[in-house]
């Protein structure tokens, strides 16, 4: 219980007949990189979404730092952070202006959040567009401000819902290197993405097809379950079999 | 050509899948009709009234009873000092008080003539208006038959012929201004919000980008509103004619091309206003402001324009909805052919051709 | 209550900076509660008429004048034929006919009754009635005064012929001039007030929804009461703010007299305007999109307005209509407005329709947080 910040027992969620999450039961522990892997359609963002607090579960147990998903999810909400895929940042406010929103929001006090606000503008170097509208920023420089805003109340896990999307390879690599950084802190990093590079970067690594876990372990250990050197190929093997999603 | 369908057929499933638009796109002109029909009157039925007689004599309480029996009337309250006048007026629910001072009677027989008061809440001055018109209708019958032995009856009698609408129906007047109301809820309102939308969710250069050139993409988003407002104008035709008997004495024919002619003003409008707003809410207010408000108000929907003040008359000379409510009332109550409306449609005509030129250039200047 | 504070800030940066937003919060409702003050009458102001004389005799040109003495009445043009005059009348020119027969004079003198035709065009109902009420007194007056010279009885024989004249008198309580302005400014005012408070709380919510910006939040530990109080706030102050800019418009500009008290407006304003912000609150739960919460907006206002006593007297209704009026918050307001405010009405007579307007305010506002899920399924 104490080592384990997510666990999750025949996770279910359905949308009338249509099973979106069948029965997934997953373990990830605290400091943990978990990917989470699979087409679009497979279920990933569903599952996220049900971990975080934002869609209830049909049937099943899950537990996220301590708290029960059912029933304790508001306090859930206290101890976890969220990046959405589409970033959610106030287009018509300043960098500034969402840090001390998000900040505020999170409860950190004045002094606090003056504290974060400096350190975030340097580490993320915007110091020359902080009175910028920020839909008026590069994808790029978005993204790591929803990164680092996602994690302003310093949670013990961080949910990055396809953080990557849209940007290229080297502020890519750039944002996983972020990444590291936190999880080197002990923050639990739960993160969904379809670049099967990404895997790569992860402590587990679980590829979900038609909303069931087909594979579940670490890098390593899947490509010698598979007898391959990419996790790509495993992907391509386990979805061809898919009946959602595009092939 | 494909693209085209394609895009068009995309439109109109976005707008039949979306029921809770539907429901009011719909529902609204219908219950508007009911409402206009059934429930708005400006005549006056019932007013509640009250009387101060001081007199207590045969004359004051015969003019009493006379109004007392009269359909305008209700005579719902008796005072008995002036006092009283001040609070029941505030209570807000007594119109008009009838003040018969003492020795009503005697002075009448003795002098000739008697003075009554009638005291009335003028703060809706219509209604103060009508209540003593019907008053003092009511008093002049009462001394007309008091003097019908003393003056013989000449005089001159009017013979009043209403036109057009010989109950004075008031629904009469409300149904062609009702068509031009939602015509351009529909169509300008609407469509201004959907191309924004687009603008706003990003989609509108994949438009763009596309083999669907700006005409094309123009035209597609305006098709299905162009339909429903055709559906629109019919059903409330046909509600107003068979539910209301509101009189339709022109030609059909005449009136939907007219209609038409509006839709394309109307779209034109709406088109207008989202080459100039970038997200919903700035196209939504925009529309409701500038067009919709002075369309109901300035257009003699419900208020007369000879009554508005020169400067406001001026002004609404530029709504188009003025001059479809004078087509519209010609064709519908008067039976009115072509040649007397010509010139109301050629301005129409001219408005719409200007409105398309200038959303035309916005658009393209949108794109570069 | 520190977050409320955040949210607050959040709100109203992005409200005053979208520039497109600001003048209409501020400066549109002020201008359309002028154009329509100034528009929103039932007046009289003149109306055209075409003169078919057949008689052109002195009395048939007394009567004339009498009529466009009145200066409501303009004479347009005169006609010999029927069919001319009566294209006038199709075309709009004239807004009614006055006949007058060949033997007008001989029959006023020899005491014969005559007729004068009207042909009234009616497509205005209630244009066409006062038309209609104003040349009969007008002609029942001149009728009365001929008969009194003409006829064979002499003043003194008058007397004693005991003929009875009853008169009225007229005495306008609280708007001695019969002004429309007094009677309408208060009800624009209400509308005005109530459709931004309705449209713009409604939609903002069901646009963060749209946009996505709402997840970001509902991830949060943010409350419904919070995240609810940081999106009505903000438009109940801009609503209030309106509200006294439009009274001072009204006092100052309009010179409608305040008889009663302001502070007791203001703080049925303040209900109000919750129950306001809580119907816009209610139909960001019922929506997806912007587009459905405008018309769903839209067409409950209409509804109210139509029916909330601005443009006809509810006490006109059918008495079904006017039962269904007492669910109409609109129609109440603009009521306790113009009582308050063109009569003086206190707390004694308005406390009732205070009462109901609090129970509607609060039991929407229950509904909606009711309603309101930080899940989306």
């Amino acid at each position: 219980m104490s080592n384990i910040a997510i666990e999750t027992d025949a996770l279910t969620k359905t949308f009338g007949d249509f099973t979106a999450v069948d029965e997934i039961s997953i373990k990830v522990e605290k400091g943990e990189i978990f990917g989470f892997l699979g087409a679009n359609g497979a279920g990933k963002t569903t599952a996220m979404k049900m971990l975080t607090g934002l869609l209830t579960p049909t049937s099943g147990k899950a537990m996220v730092s301590g708290f029960d998903v059912f029933s304790q999810s508001e306090s859930i909400k206290k101890n976890i952070g969220y990046m959405s895929q589409k970033f959610s940042l106030y287009d018509d406010l300043t960098p500034e202006e969402n840090i001390r929103f998000y900040g505020g929001i999170y409860g950190l006090d004045q002094h606090q959040l003056s504290k974060k606000r400096k350190e975030l503008i340097e580490s993320l170097e915007l110091e020359k567009v902080r009175k910028k509208l920020v839909g008026s920023l590069p994808l790029g420089w978005k993204q790591k401000l929803a990164f680092a805003i996602s994690i302003i109340h310093e949670p013990n896990i961080v949910f990055l819902d396809e953080p990557t999307g849209g940007v290229d390879p080297i502020t890519r690599r750039q944002f996983w290197e972020r990444i590291y950084q936190v999880a080197e802190k002990g923050v639990t990093v739960f993160v969904t993405t379809h670049y099967m590079d990404e895997a790569e970067y992860c402590d587990t690594v679980s590829i979900m097809v038609d909303g069931k876990i087909e594979a579940m372990d670490s890098p390593d250990n899947l490509k010698k379950k598979f007898k391959t050197n990419s996790i790509e190929d495993i992907f391509i093997r386990l979805a061809r079999v898919a009946k959602r999603g595009d092939r | 050509m494909n693209s085209f369908r394609g895009f068009v057929i995309k439109e109109f499933k976005q707008i039949y899948r979306d029921t809770r638009t539907l429901v009011v796109l719909f529902g609204m002109p219908v219950l508007m009709l009911l409402i206009f029909g059934f429930a708005i009157r400006n005549e006056v039925n019932n007013a509640k009234i009250g009387v101060l007689d001081l007199a207590k004599d045969e004359v004051s309480s015969a003019i009493i009873q006379k109004i007392a029996a009269s359909k305008a009337f209700q005579l719902n309250a008796y005072l008995t000092s002036y006092d009283e006048v001040e609070s029941i007026f505030r209570e807000g629910e007594i119109k008009e008080i009838i003040v018969f001072e003492k020795d009503f009677a005697r002075n009448l027989s003795r002098s000739g003539s008697a003075s009554i008061q009638l005291i009335t809440d003028a703060t809706d001055p219509n209604l103060a208006n009508i209540v003593q018109t019907y008053t003092n209708a009511i008093i002049a019958d009462y001394v007309q038959e008091l003097n019908s032995n003393s003056i013989p009856d000449v005089g001159i009698k009017v013979h009043s012929k209403m036109m057009n609408n010989e109950e004075l129906a008031s629904v009469n007047l409300f149904v062609p201004g009702l068509i031009a109301v939602i015509l351009m809820l529909v169509s300008a309102l609407m469509t201004s919000i959907s191309i924004t939308k687009e603008k706003e969710m990003g989609n509108m250069e994949i438009l763009l980008v596309s083999p669907l050139k700006p005409h094309h993409i123009i035209i597609g988003k305006v098709l299905p509103y162009l339909l429903l407002s055709v559906v629109n104008v019919v059903t409330i035709l046909v509600l107003a004619k068979y539910i209301f008997q509101v009189p339709f004495l022109g030609s059909y024919v005449l009136f939907f091309a007219e209609s038409i002619l509006f839709i394309v003003t109307a779209l034109s409008l709406g088109v207008f206003i989202s080459s100039v707003a970038n997200n919903q809410q700035t196209a939504m207010m925009v529309s409701l402001v500038v067009l919709l408000l002075p369309t109901i108000l300035l257009s003699g929907f419900i208020f007369p324009i000879e009554s508005m003040p020169l400067p406001l008359q001026v002004i609404s000379n530029i709504i188009p909805a003025k001059w479809f409510l004078v087509i519209v009332r010609g064709i519908m109550l008067k039976g009115s052919g072509i040649l007397i409306i010509w010139k109301e449609t050629a301005i129409l005509i001219g408005i719409t051709l200007i409105f398309i030129t200038f959303s035309l250039k916005k658009f393209k200047v949108r794109l570069q | 209550m520190r977050i409320i504070k955040f949210l607050l800030q959040k709100e109203f940066l992005q409200i005053f900076r979208n520039k497109a937003m600001l003048p209409i919060i501020f400066v549109i409702p002020i201008v359309q509660l002028l154009v329509l003050s100034f528009a929103a009458t039932y007046e009289l102001k003149e109306a055209r008429f075409a003169l078919i004389d057949r008689d052109q005799s002195i009395a048939s040109r007394e009567l004339v004048s009498k009529l466009q003495a009145t200066g409501y009445f303009t004479l347009q043009s005169e006609f010999t034929s029927g069919e001319e005059a009566q294209i006038q009348l199709d075309k709009g020119k004239v807004s009614f006919i006055v006949v007058i027969p060949r033997d007008f004079q001989q029959s006023l003198s020899s005491n014969n009754p005559t007729n004068i035709q009207l042909v009234i065009d009616a497509v205005d109902g209630s244009v066409a009635n006062l038309i209609n009420s104003y040349v009969n007194s007008i002609v029942r007056d001149f009728s009365i005064d001929k008969s009194a010279s003409i006829s064979l009885i002499s003043p003194q024989n008058l007397q004693q012929a005991s003929i009875k004249k009853i008169s009225t008198q007229a005495i306008n309580w609280y708007n001695p001039n019969l002004d429309y302005i007094t009677y309408m400014v208060p009800g624009i005012l209400v509308i005005l007030v109530s459709m931004i408070g309705l449209f713009l709380s409604g939609m903002n919510i069901v646009r963060e929804r749209e946009i996505g910006t709402i997840e970001q939040l509902n991830v949060t530990p943010i409350t419904k009461f919070q995240f609810m109080v940081g999106k009505l706030v903000p438009f109940w102050v801009i609503g209030m703010f309106d509200l006294l800019l439009g009274l001072t418009l009204a006092r100052f500009g309009f010179q409608i007299p305040f008889l009663g008290s302001l502070t007791t407006i203001l703080i049925i304003a303040g209900i109000y305007l919750v129950l306001i912000q809580a119907l816009g609150l209610f139909i960001s739960t019922i929506t997806d999109t912007q587009q459905q919460a405008m018309f769903i907006a839209w067409f409950i206002m209409v509804v109210f307005i139509l029916m909330g006593g601005l443009f006809t007297p509810i006490e006109s209704m059918p008495m079904w209509a006017q039962k269904v009026t007492l669910a109409n918050p609109i129609a109440y307001f603009i009521k306790i407005m113009r009582m308050v405010l063109l009569k003086g009405a206190g707390w004694k007579e308005v406390y009732g329709m205070v009462l109901i307007i609090s129970a509607m305010a609060g039991g929407l506002l229950a509904i909606s947080v009711n309603r309101y899920k930080k899940t989306s399924g």
